[in-house]
């Protein structure tokens, strides 16, 4: 029981990910203002940001469903946490983990999504409905590219849904980004991830500009430094989960933490700079592309891997 | 300072409330964005909503509608909140302050702590009010 606690609430659980995932999101930022020519913010930025929250008044609407209100943010943060300590535990302690944990991480990390449009409608603001609208459309198009594709890396490793057996296979046979079919997942999970953090091209459920914020409007204060925790948390985890299932693993002794750093770093740099280059996309956009063009590299990917391409 | 007050200091978020204006200073605002001046240097950043806010950044001069709406923004914010009153018209009025339509310059209506003048002001003057911001 305090060895779960332990491997929950420090490591590789919530204080672990959420400081790894404020660098992460330090160095988002940064590339951010280095591809505008910028000098961006200070190394500790997202601790001040989040310092910043829980120092601030939060405020309920007075036409809402309060307790759903303020009870969105924790799910999102503890759910989020969870599945990166199920990602993560098989890399740090070899052989842990159980039978079906892909299974498992893949609805943990729906949640975070589903728990923003619940607050949202919850907080009975139009411009938060609207975002909520979008965030469930948003769900409803990656979801079955995400599952054909994670269907694939099972196929890959010789059918077997637990992620300790997938990084065996991979240090077994080489990673699956090296593939053919691999190639493919690799981009349709990317541009899935893009959409799961809510990142620009597929950022319409927040959209700034446009409906001030969504689905996160009437969020202010420590819920909504919960949610930047459980943003930080997942700006960590969803990228941790490409390196287990793509690129081999986080290796844990010597030099190879460099080189789990590296991987990291490497798939952080690619959203960003997708996220720098690419307009917002329309909703009924975001849907044709997933449906359509995700869908169809799974498919192939999954035809592939079945002939081991 | 407490920790709370530090972080608050390092990380402020700013609500851009436009009221009658011009438009000439929300374009210097825009440029505080520029690699040339880069606001993000200090943590700062442009917000969509009021809920977000740490600083409400007023600019243009208030008439009779604004006014009414500037008092909600005000009272939704979340506190602390910081209120910057921008350019010759949130300072004084400018040359609206005779105005029959004119509702008073923004220290009339909500607390201001402080005042960056200028018709528009430059973005260096945006930068030392800033700063004055941070030293209060």
């Amino acid at each position: 029981m305090i060895k779960e606690l332990f491997y929950f609430l420090i490591f590789p659980g919530m204080i672990f990910s959420v400081v790894v995932g404020g660098v992460l999101s330090w160095s988002d930022r940064k590339i951010t203002a280095r591809v505008q020519f910028r000098k961006g913010p200070p190394f500790l930025q997202p601790f001040y940001d989040l310092g910043k929250l829980f120092y601030k008044e939060t405020i309920l609407p007075r036409h809402g469903a309060r307790l759903t209100f303020l009870a969105a943010p924790v799910f999102a943060l503890f759910s989020a946490t969870l599945a990166n300590v199920f990602i993560l535990l098989p890399s740090v302690f070899p052989g842990s983990g159980f039978s079906g944990d892909l299974i498992v991480v893949f609805y943990l990390l729906t949640i975070p999504s589903l728990t923003y449009l619940l607050g949202a409608l919850a907080s009975g603001n139009p411009l938060g409905a609207l975002g909520a609208s979008r965030e469930m459309k948003l769900i409803i198009s990656y979801e079955l590219a995400f599952i054909l594709a994670l269907t694939a890396i099972v196929i890959k490793s010789g059918m077997s849904l637990s992620i300790s057996d997938i990084i065996a296979a991979q240090q077994e046979g080489g990673v699956f980004a090296g593939s053919l079919s691999g190639v493919l997942l690799f981009v349709v999970i990317l541009f899935v991830t893009q959409a799961k953090l809510a990142l620009v091209p597929f950022d319409m459920s927040e959209a700034e500009t446009e409906i001030a914020h969504g689905v996160f409007i009437e969020y202010s204060g420590s819920a909504y430094a919960l949610i930047k925790m459980a943003r930080y948390v997942m700006l960590f985890a969803l990228p941790a989960l490409m390196v287990t299932l793509l690129l081999g693993g986080f290796g844990m002794e010597g030099i190879s933490i460099l080189w789990s750093v590296l991987k990291l770093v490497l798939i952080i740099l690619l959203i960003t700079l997708i996220r720098n280059t690419n307009p917002r996309l329309r909703i009924d956009q975001a849907m044709k592309f997933f449906f359509l063009w995700m869908n169809l590299l799974a498919v192939a990917a999954i035809v592939l891997s079945l002939i081991n391409i | 300072m407490g920790l709370g007050s530090y972080c608050f200091k390092k990380s402020l978020w700013v609500f851009h409330f436009g009221g009658a204006s011009c438009n000439n200073c929300d374009i210097e605002i825009l440029d505080c964005l520029t690699p040339r001046y880069d606001i993000e240097r200090f943590g700062m950043q442009l917000v969509g909503t009021i809920r977000h806010a740490d600083v409400l950044l007023v600019s243009g001069s208030i008439n009779r509608k604004c006014r009414d709406r500037l008092l909600e923004l005000y009272n939704q914010a979340p506190k602390p909140l910081l209120v910057v009153a921008f350019g010759a018209c949130g300072c004084t009025g400018g040359i609206f302050a005779e105005g029959n339509t004119f509702a008073g310059p923004v220290d009339k209506i909500i607390p201001v702590d402080a005042y960056i003048p200028g018709c528009p002001p430059k973005p260096e003057a945006i930068l030392a009010g800033i700063v004055k911001l941070l030293n209060k």
